[in-house]
């Protein structure tokens, strides 16, 4: 479905990725972990289009897509939503799902018919899925940190993806909001039989919901594996696993 | 019930439209000038409040539409309606090379590119004599008789502005309008939804650009003239505070602006020789107490999707 092979990418002296490769099969929901800085964003920002390697390749079901820009990258079916909520704040939550919605359905640039009840009921049934149709016509900007999290899932599901990138999809969620959205996430991907990568600080989350974990360790891929064959690596335990909980407990 | 609102909107409208037949010539031609600046201002909204792209040249195309409709009714023998239907095309065009440049840069860097070509425009209308007629302007330039008289063509002005404002309110509540608001509020997502955005923002800039050629045809026609100063900066700089002072975020509030300055203006230059302090203390007025413009003073802050203060 998906194939990284040899990417690396610099920022002025810093190498945010050096060679790193991986694979992601058909329908397999796997995650990407590391310490922050490893370069899980931009990992997903040049599979994305965001960011132009300086060498390597990303292939996407057989094509080569490495350097295209986001809007091309994202029509062949991978979406993605990021760390950091991105949602368009002053339109309404429904606006928001049928903008993808529309965007999808190749009509973005339409100039006669009204909008307004193009693409209704796949945005509502989009609303429905995640939950929030009973707030369709809010302005998206006033929903709840955790709401918002759940809208911009919507956006990326409107598009009808292949391949679905999540960014953090729980970060800054209350321990109730994280448990609500990772059923929900499982759910989706189950019955639309989506592929999803997902990079995630909650290592409960990680654990439960990925069937395949790659470690990013300073630019590189430093293991990969089942959730049992991470938990027993010594080398992730020391530079990761063991890192995060020492933190923890300084915390 | 929304079949009768909107019926209801068509009849204010027309009567509206008809009402400064009943006044006296002077009002007339005032009149005129308002439904033109209205179109120029409700089409460069489209970059403004619905791109929330600022631009500082969009008299450019308001002059190259001014002097293409002109030119071609002053040395070609081509029809009337061609050479009025021309004006937008060639505007358009002109917005279609520039835009390709402009919508590269982000900003303020893109509002300084806008103003640079307009220059460039002004500076060839004000120079280039043999064809423009220079500082001199482009004088003479014969209308059809049936339109001679302000009455006239006021009503044709009317048709031709009702008409394309008809047209780009058609545009902004297709999935177009919505595009470019999902843009101007998050380029980026924008971007990662699919949306090829520089195409988009290219497109919007192509329509605006139009509109302007358009409205500067009617003004070359009302003046029987083309002028360097219609491709001024100043030119640009009126709209841009027509629009801001009407309110962005409402459709027709650019037009409401230019109609509210050009009356003003009639108003003090009768009393004093000093417009642009008057000029300057309506955009304190403007900026401090009605941000968001007049238009604001009806319609609620979320009333309509259109935000765009300050773009």
């Amino acid at each position: 479905m998906l194939a990284v092979e040899g990417i690396s990418r610099a920022f002025g002296g810093f190498q945010a990725l050096s060679g790193v490769s991986l694979r992601v099969e058909p329908g397999e929901i796997s995650a990407v972990i590391g310490p922050n800085g490893a370069g899980k964003s931009t990992l997903f920002n040049v599979i994305t289009g965001h960011l132009v390697p300086d060498s390597g390749r990303v292939t996407f079901q057989g094509r080569e897509i490495t350097g295209l820009p986001p809007h091309t990258i994202c029509r062949l079916g991978v979406a993605r939503s990021f760390q950091r909520t991105n949602i368009f704040p002053r339109l309404t939550v429904f606006e928001n799902v049928q903008t993808a919605v529309l965007s999808h359905e190749r009509r973005a640039f339409g100039l006669w018919t009204p909008a307004r009840n193009l693409g209704r009921a796949r945005a509502m049934a989009v609303l429905e899925d995640v939950g929030l149709a009973h707030r369709a016509g809010e302005p998206s900007g006033s929903l709840s940190y955790g709401d918002q999290k759940q809208l911009e899932l919507g956006i990326t599901l409107a598009l009808d993806p292949a391949l679905l990138l999540l960014d953090e999809p729980t970060a800054g969620m209350s321990p109730q909001e994280t448990r609500t959205s990772v059923a929900l996430i499982e759910r989706i991907a189950r019955n639309r039989r989506l592929t999803v990568l997902f990079t995630e600080h909650d290592m409960s989350v990680v654990f439960s919901v990925a069937r395949r974990i790659r470690v990013l360790h300073q630019g590189r891929i430093l293991a990969e594996g089942t959730p049992d064959e991470i938990r027993r690596n010594d080398e992730v335990k020391r530079v990761y696993l063991g890192e995060g909980a020492i933190r923890r407990l300084r915390a | 019930m929304a079949d009768r609102g909107r019926a209801a909107g068509w009849v204010l409208g027309a009567v509206l439209l008809a009402l400064p037949l009943a006044l006296p010539q002077f009002y007339v031609l005032l009149a005129t000038e308002m439904l033109i600046m209205g179109l120029f201002a409700v089409g460069f909204n489209l970059l403004l409040g619905y791109g929330g792209m600022v631009s500082f040249g969009q008299a450019a195309f308001y002059g190259v539409g001014a002097y293409t409709c002109g030119l071609l009714l002053k040395k070609t023998g081509l029809p009337f309606p061609a050479a009025v239907l021309a004006a937008p095309l060639v505007a358009a065009l002109f917005a279609l090379v520039f835009g390709f440049f402009c919508i590269r840069l982000t900003r303020i860097y893109f509002s300084m590119l806008t103003l640079a070509f307009s220059q460039i425009v002004w500076a060839t209308a004000h120079k280039w004599y043999a064809l423009t007629g220079g500082d001199n302007g482009l004088i003479g330039v014969p209308i059809p008789v049936a339109l001679s008289g302000p009455r006239a063509f006021y009503l044709f002005t009317a048709v031709v502005a009702a008409g394309a404002t008809w047209g780009l309110w058609r545009a902004v509540n297709a999935p177009f309008g919505r595009t470019l608001l999902a843009i101007r509020e998050n380029a980026e997502r924008a971007e990662f939804v699919g949306i090829h955005v520089r195409r988009a923002q290219l497109t919007a800039f192509v329509l605006s650009g139009g509109v302007a050629g358009l409205a500067g045809a009617l003004f070359a026609l009302f003046t029987r003239g083309a002028f360097p100063e219609y491709a001024f900066w100043t030119k640009s700089a009126e709209v841009l505070l027509m629009t801001l002072l009407g309110g962005p975020h409402v459709f027709l509030g650019p037009a409401l602006g230019a109609g509210l300055l050009i009356l003003l203006n009639s108003v003090v230059t009768s009393f004093t020789e000093y417009w642009p302090v008057v000029l300057g203390a309506i955009l304190l007025a403007l900026i401090y107490l009605f941000p968001g413009g007049v238009t604001r003073l009806f319609v609620g802050r979320s009333a309509a999707p259109a935000g765009g203060e300050g773009g």
